[in-house]
């Protein structure tokens, strides 16, 4: 009955999809407004029956209806609740459908949010919303479908994959999904704008706040994605290049490169043309990362198993590439555009730069995602690209724009006076040299940590620096305090501020990794009980082994005392799980964490014999805590800059 | 439209486009061994008996190693197919050598008496013949030639028949081209 009805509101939704389609193309034809009215509708029909068929998908994993075969694979009678919900993105059919309800309830909100405006556009925005639907509505109703049924129906489910038993399980695939699905927004409105042919700045001005909450998700997908691996996969790690990590972070590129050349285009009438390609391209790499992770040409360890589905992607993806770029062809004429750079030294080049960067990143990123395929297509010969090659090519790029964080917002459009330049950067540039001697005297003496510290020294200080004076100014006009001038600060200038914050965020990011990165320690030792293990200044004791049956594992943890600086700090327990459906047991890491380091304790293996041996992996993180706080420090900005402030109070220069 | 910039937008997605199509035609998860052809690396093992034995010792007769473990059900399956092959080819130029990975002795020779294993077996102590060998899963089988070269690794059970003739070709010193596959269990 479940199944039924799921399966009957996505078969009705894809039809519900092609009239969205449709009308458009005949209102074009034959101009009567109904047909425009009609491809509203269509979202909004879509968004009832898509939604009906994720609630049935919900409901009948919740229930555990074993007649639906998606279900029986994905939970079992002991499943706790809250795994049964994120069944619903546990595996590819799943999955696919809550690409689908976020795009859709994104579509509604738009459709919704703008029907009195835009009247020329809109259409082809909602147009392109539902062509994205129809594809993943047609996947999901005829490819991959989530509602197939199973008889005889099995007595009990098979279970998520117990990897996936974590609490970051119900954050980050939705987050991120959210982040690749919003992008979507922006990309419509951009065809729109083609179709239309109004190739000013309207359709970035009415996106704006959409690409930022777009990006916001898609950092803190990335980020808890990164946290997840650290804290629960129990390699001390966060990040391994792989290759869909790579698919959830190319997308983030390109849109930290739109969100910052539109502002040349706003300011300078410049750039049209390249914004326009970096939204085609970061809504091509979502669907490119959805492509990667179902395909199964290359082996991933996120990758779900693969099918036909595969093909369907990889056509959806050529005709989005040929379709968008073709249209951008098409209207090349009205994207022509005269202003030139008036000076190296400016605003613009250093957004000019920025782009630079994160699109060369980007591309040494996809390059070194398909190498594999390059390599065995051209030579027949089977490799595969890691963290060093990553490593190499992107830490001096993002170092160069961390330099960028710190001069491009103080420099000055157009072209920077020499006094600007003193003015803003004499200070910040002085202190962080000094902050760079002081460290050089410390410890740090290898060229690219002192280097990276330094920059990111430098970066805080000219954002203080800078809004230090601002404050005095508004100390000096309306004597207001620190607090209330920092309100009325961002209050008249959302973006600027909410910008520095994000990037003030983004510097304590970089600064966990380069501390993790350069600074780590490692020991293993296999210790009988009693017997100890000292790295940095910590002590590690032994003290024994417990094995407890949980209701889907059974659990061997290994106690152990942690001594720091000779305080005894308690008692710390990673584990082996040990699933009865897995061969190997999977780790539980744990950690404790303080400002300057994380001391990190993974369990490998135990003696079974005489239960009075374990074999410890310890290692020291310097920084990574920093990591976690700087997504917070992103978050509060981005809210800064979407807040919705009334008209009167908001000065943009 | 101007036909230069959308040529080379074609220019650069079509090529990308064509290499992700040819993605499709292969395994992503199958591995080639960088094993064949190349030399066996020396190991010495003591044998269950308590005499030692070292791959050098063996040079001059193509070897058969065999990388087992008493609680690996895929090794049940292909114990006795060993046994009766090593049988048909003791008395030519051919050694068969068991080395039992992560187990215990007690368990090992039990399982060798259940099968009435006759042919030398040993323990690998420390683990390190197995990471030399890059096996990730067991059972795995190494066919080596007189001149010490691996000529054929085989993943998973093997049955007789395919052992004796990658024998004969190892005698003959015939590389193979590909690795086999059976079932295994994975390696902890």
């Amino acid at each position: 009955m479940t199944a039924a009805i799921g399966h009957t509101s996505i078969l009705l939704a894809f039809f519900a999809a092609l009239v969205g389609v449709a009308s458009p193309l005949i209102a074009a034809r034959f101009e009567p407004e109904r047909f425009r009215a009609v491809a509203r509708y269509s979202i909004f029909g879509q968004f009832a029956l898509v939604t009906l068929a994720a609630g049935a998908l919900i409901y009948g994993l919740v229930s555990t209806d074993f007649s639906i075969k998606y279900v029986a694979f994905n939970t079992t009678r002991a499943t706790p609740f809250y795994y049964r919900v994120t069944g619903l993105w546990g595996a590819l059919e799943g999955s696919l459908l809550l690409w689908e309800w976020i795009l859709i309830i994104f579509a509604g909100i738009v459709a919704w949010v703008y029907r009195n405006r835009h009247h020329e556009m809109m259409p082809w925005v909602v147009m392109i919303f539902s062509m994205v639907s129809v594809f993943f509505l047609g996947v999901i109703a005829f490819l991959s479908n989530p509602f197939e049924i199973v008889s005889p129906i099995p007595l009990d489910g098979r279970g998520l994959n117990p990897l996936l038993e974590d609490a970051n399980m119900m954050t980050h695939p939705p987050l991120l999904y959210t982040g690749f699905v919003g992008l979507t927004v922006p990309y419509a409105f951009a065809m729109a704008a083609l179709i239309v042919g109004k190739l000013d700045e309207a359709w970035i001005t009415t996106t704006r706040r959409w690409t930022i909450i777009a990006w916001f998700f898609l950092t803190a997908g990335n980020l808890v994605g990164a946290w997840w691996s650290y804290h629960v996969l129990g390699w001390g790690g966060y990040w391994a290049w792989d290759p869909v990590e790579n698919a959830a972070f190319m997308p983030w590129l390109p849109a930290t490169a739109f969100l910052h050349s539109v502002q040349v285009q706003e300011r300078r009438r410049m750039l049209k043309a390249w914004n326009l390609s970096l939204i085609i391209i970061a809504f091509s790499l979502t669907i490119f990362g959805t492509f990667l992770t179902r395909s199964g040409i290359i082996s991933s360890i996120h990758a779900f198993s693969s099918g036909p589905v595969g093909a369907f992607f990889l056509g959806f993806l050529a005709f989005i590439l040929l379709g968008s770029f073709g249209l951008l062809a098409y209207r090349a004429d009205l994207l022509k555009e005269q202003p030139e750079l008036d000076s190296m030294v400016s605003r613009e080049s250093a957004f000019l730069l920025n782009n630079i960067v994160l699109v060369s990143a980007l591309f040494t990123i996809f390059l070194g995602t398909i190498f594999p395929l390059i390599s065995e297509a051209v030579a027949g010969v089977q490799v595969s690209v890691g963290a060093p090659y990553f490593n190499s090519v992107t830490v001096p790029l993002f170092l160069f724009l961390v330099f960028l964080m710190g001069v491009g917002p103080m420099i000055a459009w157009r072209r920077a006076s020499w006094d600007n330049l003193k003015r803003n950067f004499l200070w910040p540039a002085a202190a962080s040299l000094l902050f760079a001697l002081a460290l050089f005297a410390w410890k740090v003496q290898d060229f690219l940590p002192l280097l990276g510290f330094t920059l990111f020294a430098f970066v805080v200080l000219s954002i203080f620096f800078d809004t230090a004076l601002a404050l005095r100014a508004r100390k000096r006009i309306a004597g207001e305090g620190i607090l209330r001038g920092l309100i009325t600060l961002a209050r008249r200038n959302q973006r600027r501020y909410g910008g520095l914050v994000v990037h003030l965020g983004v510097v304590l990011i970089m600064m966990g990794i380069a501390g993790s990165m350069t600074y780590s320690s490692e020991k293993d030792a296999t210790l009988a009980v009693k017997e100890s293990l000292d790295i940095g200044n910590y002590r590690v004791q032994f003290e024994g082994l417990k094995g407890t049956q949980q209701p889907t594992h059974f659990r061997v943890e290994g106690s152990f005392r942690l001594f720091h600086n000779g305080n005894d700090e308690g008692v710390v327990s990673p584990a082996l799980k040990f699933f009865p459906s897995q061969q190997s047991p999977i780790g539980r890491a744990v950690h404790q964490s303080s400002l300057s380091e994380d001391i990190y304790l993974i369990l490998s293996g135990f003696s079974e014999v005489d239960r009075n041996h374990a074999t410890l992996k310890v290692l020291v993180r310097p920084l990574v805590v920093w990591m976690w706080i700087g997504g917070f420090v992103i978050m509060f900005g981005t809210l800064i800059c979407i807040w919705p402030m009334k008209k009167a109070d908001v000065v943009e220069p | 439209m101007p036909w230069r910039r959308l040529t080379i937008t074609l220019a650069i997605i079509g090529p990308i486009l064509a290499l992700l199509a040819f993605g499709f035609t292969r395994d992503a998860k199958y591995i080639k061994s960088p094993l064949l052809a190349k030399p066996a690396t020396p190991f010495t093992v003591t044998l269950y008996d308590g005499k030692k034995l070292s791959l050098e010792d063996l040079r001059g007769r193509a070897v058969f190693l065999n990388f087992w473990a008493s609680w690996c059900l895929p090794c049940r399956e292909e114990a006795r197919d060993l046994e009766a092959a090593w049988q048909k080819v003791k008395d030519r130029n051919m050694v068969f050598l068991g080395v039992a990975l992560q187990d215990t002795d007690k368990n090992s020779i039990a399982f060798l008496k259940e099968f009435n294993i006759t042919y030398p077996n040993g323990r690998d102590e420390t683990g390190k013949i197995g990471v030399d060998y890059g096996t990730w899963g067991i059972p795995e089988s190494f066919f080596i030639d007189p001149q010490g070269r691996i000529t054929y690794k085989h993943v998973g059970g093997i049955r007789a028949a395919l052992v004796i003739s990658k024998l004969e070709d190892a005698a003959k010193g015939i590389v193979s081209a590909q690795e086999g596959r059976g079932d295994y269990q994975g390696v902890k």
